[in-house]
């Protein structure tokens, strides 16, 4: 064709965008160039990077072992269990069989016959990287502080949602639970971990009855804000005997302290 | 007495018209979820068979949800036109399925006929097609629609331009603007989802939207995608040209919602009386999403294709600029992979389309469905060919604030390319003016002093 020019040598062909100065105001994929119209490749590239890195996350399994040890220093029973979802694909087609207990997970804490205030569950979700990173340094910074007005026990759930917490706190008898759980992994973040809170746990709750603290990661929330906001949640809980919609989170009326005894 | 197929000596029995939809319908992760899928290969087909042989006047006789207890229902029924049906009132699913693949239905017979079919009929002659026959018919519908700028034009291709930003941040908004039109996207609509549904907020995004195209004569519209109720209060304070809502084919759905028809009527006569089209005055966005029923709970049995087409019900009713159909947003316990993203939005677009709807679509996925980038490439090349109205443009794919993957402006620069197809004709003229692309449709080289880049 007579307007098919040669490649000069050693020249790009990529034509670059002008306005690549914009990206200073966005994290967005903004100013990237283009060969032909079409994507330049080191941006397919840092896609599928991006990608890669979260369905990794997606199908990452819970480190129990790893979580055990660290968790063994705060003196609180950990009951190991799982959902009744038998695999990751059966987890992501089946939200309902990921919200109950398997039948033998049933029967341990049947068999406990021990009553608690409070139960931390710790959940996969869809990033178990991000409760195997955050779980324990959240969990080894408010238990201590909680240890002495609460009876309190952690379970750690494979193949768990939300909703797998109702379970666990009805039968351990809690008259509340927080919930550590790994959320769906954006682009850039695949280890963004969820705390979700609730007042009374029995099987049958629905969203409206919970508190939820998202985002917690090292370029979301910080785990002292998350802590701060959870404080503020179960004193409220305690006291109002309520959780979810009712509760509104004001934040400037938070404890500047995440976990100052009296406010608990 | 029910529906029959025989198969070898195996007799299959449907014992009503949901069932049956519900047990024809092309797997899919959420028809099994709700427990209404069929159990076998073999069963489905059966239904099929069956569903083949069903009259289409028996939709009209045999409601799904019943006309007491649902707004949807007594619209599709109050709302038929006998007239209109009458020329394929003879025939059966199985016989529409075949006549709509012949010469004989053309692009002015299938016009005239949309009023006369029913979301039902629609629903059930899709799940007897192939990928193959919903392209085909789909690009014998043309969909025109008109506000700025007209929207489905043989040979054309739209694009939202959608600049989120995860704290509605409006330089961080205005960058990814610049950066789309750049790249010939906003044909459709300059669209936001916004991160807070707060009026302030969504006023705010509004003026700055209004400001840019006024600033550049850009012949397109704007639309903040919050809350119709939202929209409603700001609307005598803010350009509002599209009013936005996210709808669903139960009456039920809706409320969950929080809308009913009666909410979206108020909302329509309020956008049209404000008469900001130039073109047109079609002022209505919606959304819809196979799924959207069984995740409020409000599915009744009926399988989540044939709920999302009597949502296009809802959508006729106010004659919209803009329906678009949100595939692969819902996640994979309705849509599991690749495949059934595909399959999902051929059926939607081409049901949308045989309803006379002016359809886009939302070929996206989220990071826990089994899809990536190719199978965006599969379904975008495939929608172009159907002739889908509209894609979205998101910048690099990434939707920063929404947190998963649509079409890219590149991507929109590929199909257009790819199947010669031009943006809406003003933006067109309005792309050559400002010396973003040529003729042909290339990119143009662009200085750093170019006026967008004055913003």
């Amino acid at each position: 064709m007579s307007t098919d020019k040669p490649v000069s040598v050693g020249a790009s062909v990529i034509q670059e965008d002008t306005w690549i100065g914009l990206k200073n105001f966005t994290k967005a994929r903004i100013a990237l160039g283009n060969v032909g119209g079409s994507l330049p490749l080191r941006e397919v590239l840092a896609l599928k990077l991006a990608h890669a890195g979260a369905k990794d996350a997606i199908y990452s399994g819970l480190d129990v072992d790893g979580l055990r040890e660290q968790l063994s220093g705060l003196q609180v029973p950990v009951f190991c269990l799982s959902s009744r979802v038998e695999d990751r694909m059966q987890y992501l087609k089946r939200p309902d069989l990921g919200r109950r207990l398997n039948e033998q997970s049933v029967v341990s804490l049947k068999e406990t016959g021990q009553t608690f205030d409070l139960v931390f569950v710790v959940a996969d979700g869809l990033s178990a990287e991000a409760v195997n990173l955050h779980a324990s340094e959240v969990l080894k910074l408010v238990i201590p502080e909680l240890a002495s007005h609460y009876k309190i026990a952690v379970a750690l759930v494979s193949q768990g949602r939300v909703a797998v917490g109702d379970e666990i706190g009805e039968l351990l008898n809690a008259r509340f639970t927080a919930v550590l759980i790994g959320e769906r992994p954006g682009l850039s973040s695949h280890e963004s971990m969820g705390i979700y809170t609730t007042y009374a746990p029995e099987v049958g709750l629905t969203d409206e009855r919970r508190n939820c603290i998202s985002n917690i990661h090292p370029d979301g929330m910080s785990y002292w804000d998350a802590l701060r906001i959870l404080s503020y949640l179960i004193e409220q809980s305690f006291q109002r005997k309520i959780s979810g919609v009712d509760i509104k989170l004001e934040l400037d009326q938070l404890p500047q302290e995440p976990l100052s005894r009296n406010s608990i | 007495m029910g529906y029959r197929c025989s198969i070898h000596s195996r007799n299959y029995v449907f014992a009503d018209l949901k069932m049956l939809l519900a047990k024809a319908t092309p797997f899919r992760s959420g028809d099994a979820l709700a427990g209404v899928a069929a159990e076998s290969n073999e069963e489905r087909v059966a239904a099929q068979m069956a569903l083949s042989d069903v009259p289409l006047k028996n939709f009209l006789n045999e409601v799904l949800i019943p006309y007491e207890n649902d707004e949807i229902t007594r619209l599709i029924i109050d709302s038929h036109d006998s007239e209109a049906f009458k020329s394929v009132s003879h025939f059966t699913v199985g016989e529409l399925r075949d006549w709509l693949l012949t010469e004989a239905a053309s692009t002015e017979t299938l016009r005239k006929l949309a009023p006369g079919l029913t979301p039902e009929m629609v629903a059930a002659t899709s799940k007897l097609m192939r990928n193959q026959d919903l392209i085909k018919v789909a690009q014998k519908c043309e969909v025109v629609s008109k506000f700025r700028g007209t929207i489905g034009l043989p040979g054309r291709l739209s694009v939202r331009l959608q600049p989120n930003s995860p704290v509605d941040d409006s330089r961080a908004i205005a960058a990814s603007l610049i950066d789309g039109l750049m790249y010939g996207c906003g044909d459709a609509v300059l669209g936001i989802n916004p991160a807070t549904d707060s009026p302030e907020i969504v006023a705010e995004l509004l003026k700055m939207l209004d400001h840019v195209r006024l600033k550049f004569d850009i012949p397109t519209q704007s639309c903040v995608l919050c809350h119709v109720t939202t929209a409603l209060k700001i609307i005598h304070k803010a350009p509002v040209d599209l009013v936005f809502q996210s709808i669903g084919g139960t009456e039920k759905t809706n409320a969950s919602f929080g809308i009913n028809l009666s909410v979206l009527q108020e909302a329509w006569e309020a956008a049209s009386s404000l008469n900001r089209g130039t073109v047109g005055n079609q002022v209505m966005y919606f959304e819809t999403g196979q799924g959207s029923a069984l995740s409020a709970n409000a599915n009744f049995g009926v399988d989540q294709q044939t709920c999302e087409v009597r949502a296009y019900a809802v959508a006729r009713k106010f004659n919209p600029f803009l329906v678009n159909t949100v595939v692969g947003f819902i996640g994979p316990e309705y849509l599991y992979d690749g495949k059934q993203i595909i399959r999902a939005a051929l059926e939607d677009h081409f049901c949308a389309k045989l309803l006379g709807l002016p359809m886009g679509t939302d070929i996206c996925y989220t990071n826990h469905a089994e899809a990536d980038q190719d199978d965006m490439d599969n379904l975008l090349t495939l929608l172009g060919v159907a002739g889908v109205n509209f894609i979205m443009g998101v910048p690099g794919a990434d939707d920063i604030m929404l947190n998963y993957q649509s079409t890219s402006f590149h991507d929109a620069m590929y199909i257009r390319k790819v199947l010669n197809k031009k943006p809406a004709p003003e933006f067109e003229q309005w792309l050559l003016s400002s010396g973003i692309v040529d003729e042909r449709g290339n990119r143009l080289p662009i200085s750093g002093s170019h006026k967008l880049l004055s913003v």
